[in-house]
């Protein structure tokens, strides 16, 4: 029983994560069409960065709370210079880019901060462990599963209540539309963008205490996210919190269940949705 | 229809004889790196067969690059003694894998077909690294020996660099020159076609699937031969080279070179070689320059150094 | 056969979600005369052909084509029965040639799609009825030269000769005038009508233009809001009132007429 309680929760922490990275992947794509093979390493600087601020000011919240908009103004420059001028071309080069940044960023952390792993330890409040039946859990990842649909929540509002929330929503369905009754798309885009990357450093600075830090991280979770946003259905907001769930307990039960087969669940479900529901479960028509 | 004119077939002749006699004046050292740069250039133009010609951009070819490794290597350990029969595995292997694979991507385009090669990719990989019993898991498999080759009736050694540069340059030849026919036939036609406009090629009375899947299953089985000789040339199959970052090597020495010629992937894999060289003498991250190189290149020169180089030619030549 | 139907659609409907482009349309082309296709903008004429070209499904009702079924067959497999199509928006292959943009449906046409080792190059007959392609519609003398630095009339000349290549027995010409200035359009009104009466290919097209389509026309089909509202030769339908009310309620100046 506790092992089926710890890897639901496992799964459920993990799965936070992901949809914190996934779901600024699938606003972007579906506000933009662009598919940004750069957000895994936008994920792994706000992990980064958060370590960073704990060693210097010795505050996890700060980390928290600086790292991110760091990440969400690189963005903005990333999206002005880089990306703008592709707008008009074929796909490919958009993905071109976004991979060579990738390169870029990935081993730019390799450069500023080493090729070893980092250990960043939470907070007093939500370190240690608490007591599952007859065994133990860290707090922390439990503070995860409360945190990650508090963040749904709040997320689903802007969406749905605030302006700014409509009118993505509004651009995300018909772009020439909203130009026409005065949305500035190009500041929008590189707003949307922002907003994609701020998220994925959240998760990242929030994955810090949960895993080591390193620079393996940004390649590993960008594939993951991928899925999730394909099962989820391109541009789905609800579909990248389901396919966020579905994928981390997938991990979580497919590493105690499966162990040799756990590493290609994920390709094997992706391509199972690609080939039967390209839209995914939430997602609009292909 | 492409007629060679004299200027370009002077200099290919040039190069194609420069290539032939490299062994008798090029140190031991780059006999080798030219070795690695004529394999890597079969792979990249195998996959510009799809990128630049299809129009498919595909994260997944290290999958038949790798599986072409490993089952040469798997040949070599449990079949006949036999370089030829090895790197005919690794080449029918591949193109049936391909097949398998391509049959269910080419029914999806741009995007989810991207993400869909990079899926199978992977699922290939996983296959590579954690099969302990058949591939040797993360450890790949190396304990083979490289038999000798059977030329005409001699029996050539190939530990000698230079005897295995000749088979690596004979084969490599071979799936250039089968590019270049499939390039210029009524087939590679309908390739371009496909890529300016696959709704107008339907509507021509062609399966737009089926020109993709055919066109898939040659670049994977072309990969796969390139990846039997990788084998040879590291004298191992690991899994590094079924993974995704593996396809990304072909994307950048396309795009480097130039995915709208058909030699400009061989430029860009030699390109990327002798950066490589040069710049992981003074730093370890070389990543960092290779991706600000691609980033400048998609947005700056989005034909490539040797695209880039040839327009400017031909602009050159018309005058203002 | 002349007189005989050589595409007959059967209470044909076609949805998108709940909304109904085409209900229970009924009509029978015969071979060999020219028909067109008209009705006010949003009447469902591209949705119509887009059915009958095999690139929609319909929801509901039958395609026949020289008698047989066809509903719902891709359209690669229409075009090898004869079944083509031309469209509004250019459809060409912008980064190839004069010469390559014909070449392509020839190649197909004769089987040649997976001859991967000849030369194209060197199948000089192949290219010898590409140039005769093009100059039966007046491109003469551009083969080299890249579709996409032509002229939007000599574009839309492309678009036609592609069809031809496949020798058509049916082809749906989709507003083969559009955004053509009055020469170019004259033009094009001539080359069909000279396409029309030289070849056993059954012409149907669709026109905004009502001068196209008085002028060359045997019949004429008249779709509103995704049903037949009227068919008969030109002179009917230019006295049919329902037609007039259809197009600007009652002013049919304006219309073109």
């Amino acid at each position: 029983m506790e092992g089926i309680l710890a890897n639901v929760l496992n799964g459920l922490s993990w799965g936070m994560l992901l949809f914190l990275i996934s779901v600024g992947l699938t606003t972007v794509f579906g506000v933009m069409g662009v598919l940004n093979f750069a957000h895994g390493s936008l994920f792994m600087l706000g992990a980064y960065l958060c370590m960073q601020f704990v060693r210097w000011l010795g505050s996890f919240w700060l980390g928290l709370l600086l790292g991110p908009p760091l990440v969400a103004t690189l963005a903005v420059v990333i999206e002005r210079f880089l990306l703008r001028p592709l707008y008009g071309r074929d796909v490919s080069f958009q993905l071109l880019l976004t991979f060579g940044l990738m390169l870029f960023l990935d081993d730019g952390v390799r450069l500023i901060w080493g090729a070893a792993y980092h250990v960043v330890t939470p907070p007093e409040i939500l370190a240690g462990v608490v007591p599952l039946f007859s065994q133990t859990y860290p707090v922390y990842r439990i503070f995860l599963v409360v945190l990650g649909p508090l963040v749904g929540a709040a997320l689903w509002a802007f969406f749905a209540f605030t302006r700014w929330g409509k009118t993505l929503r509004a651009a995300a369905m018909d772009r020439e539309m909203a130009e026409i009754i005065g949305v500035r798309v190009p500041v929008m885009f590189t707003a949307v963008f922002a907003f994609g990357a701020w998220l994925a450093a959240l998760g990242g600075a929030l994955a810090a205490p949960h895993q080591s830090v390193g620079p393996a991280m940004g390649e590993h979770i960008i594939i993951e996210s991928f899925i999730v946003v394909v099962i989820g259905g391109m541009g789905s907001f609800p579909g990248a919190f389901v396919g966020a769930l579905i994928l981390g307990l997938l991990s979580s039960f497919g590493t105690t269940l499966l162990p040799d087969v756990q590493m290609a669940l994920p390709y094997m479900l992706l391509a199972l949705v690609l080939l039967t529901r390209p839209r995914g479960l939430f997602g609009e028509d292909v | 229809m492409q007629r060679l004119r004299f200027g370009p077939l002077v200099t290919v002749l040039a190069l194609g004889a420069a290539i032939l006699g490299a062994p008798f004046y090029l140190s031991i050292y780059w006999v080798i790196i030219l070795t690695e740069i004529l394999i890597m250039s079969l792979f990249a133009m195998s996959f510009n067969l799809l990128f630049g010609y299809t129009g498919l951009l595909s994260f997944g070819q290290a999958g038949f690059f790798g599986a072409g490794a490993y089952l040469a290597v798997l040949t070599l350990i449990h079949g006949p003694a036999s370089l030829w029969v090895a790197l005919l595995a690794g080449f029918l292997g591949a193109a049936v894998l391909a097949l398998a694979i391509g049959w269910l991507c080419v029914r999806r385009d741009e995007i989810y077909f991207a993400i869909l090669t990079l899926g199978f990719g992977m699922m290939l990989f996983t296959v590579a690294h954690n099969w302990r019993s058949v591939t040797g898991g993360s450890d790949g498999l190396g304990n083979f020996t490289l038999p000798e080759l059977g030329v005409l009736g001699w029996n050539i050694s190939v530990f000698n660099p230079k005897h295995f540069y000749f088979l690596v340059l004979f084969i490599v030849a071979v799936g250039v020159v089968v590019l270049f026919r499939v390039v210029h036939s009524p087939f590679g036609l309908l390739l371009k076609g496909t890529r300016e406009n696959s709704m107008r090629v339907s509507f021509v009375g062609a399966n737009v699937r089926s020109v993709r899947l055919f066109a898939f299953v040659t670049a994977g089985a072309l990969a796969g031969l390139a990846g039997a000789l990788f084998a040879f040339f590291n004298r191992i199959a690991s899994p590094e080279m079924v993974h995704w970052a593996f396809s990304g090597k072909a994307v950048l020495m396309t795009i480097l070179g130039g995915s709208g010629v058909f030699l400009g992937p061989a430029v860009g894999a030699g390109l990327f070689f002798v950066l490589e060289h040069y710049i992981t003498a003074y730093t370890t991250n070389w990543l960092i320059i290779l991706g600000a190189i691609l980033v400048v290149l998609v947005l700056l020169f989005p034909k490539g150094v040797l695209g880039s180089v040839l327009e400017f030619r031909t602009r050159f030549r018309k005058g203002p | 056969m002349p007189g005989q139907a050589i595409l007959e659609v059967r209470n044909l409907g076609r949805s998108f979600g709940r909304f109904q482009a085409l209900s229970d349309v009924s009509l029978s082309l015969e071979r060999g005369r020219l028909s067109a296709l008209i009705g006010p903008n949003g009447a469902g004429k591209t949705t119509f052909y887009n059915v009958v070209s095999g690139r929609y499904r319909p929801t509901s009702g039958k395609v026949l084509f020289e008698g047989r079924d066809i509903s719902g067959w891709p359209s690669h497999r229409l075009v090898g029965m004869g079944l083509l199509r031309s469209f509004q928006i250019t459809n060409i292959f912008p980064a190839l040639t004069v010469l390559e943009n014909i070449l392509v449906p020839l190649v197909v046409h004769y089987g040649l799609s997976f001859s991967c080792l000849a030369a194209i190059g060197k199948r000089r007959d192949l290219a010898e009825e590409a140039e005769q392609i093009l100059a039966r519609v007046g491109l003469t003398g551009r083969s080299h030269t890249m579709v996409s630095t032509l002229a939007y009339g000599d574009k839309r000349l492309i678009e036609i000769a592609m069809v031809l290549a496949r020798r058509p027995r049916l082809v749906l010409l989709d507003e083969p005038t559009a955004g053509m200035n009055p020469a170019e359009t004259d033009r094009m009104i001539g080359l069909i009508r000279e396409l029309a009466e030289s070849s056993d290919t059954t012409f149907f097209i669709t026109e905004h233009d009502m001068k196209v389509v008085f002028s060359v026309a045997e019949k004429i089909f008249v779709l509103n809001q995704g049903s037949l509202l009227a068919e008969g030769s030109p002179a009917e339908i230019r006295e049919n009132s329902e037609v007039k009310r259809a197009y600007l309620g009652g002013s049919l100046d304006a219309a073109g007429f």
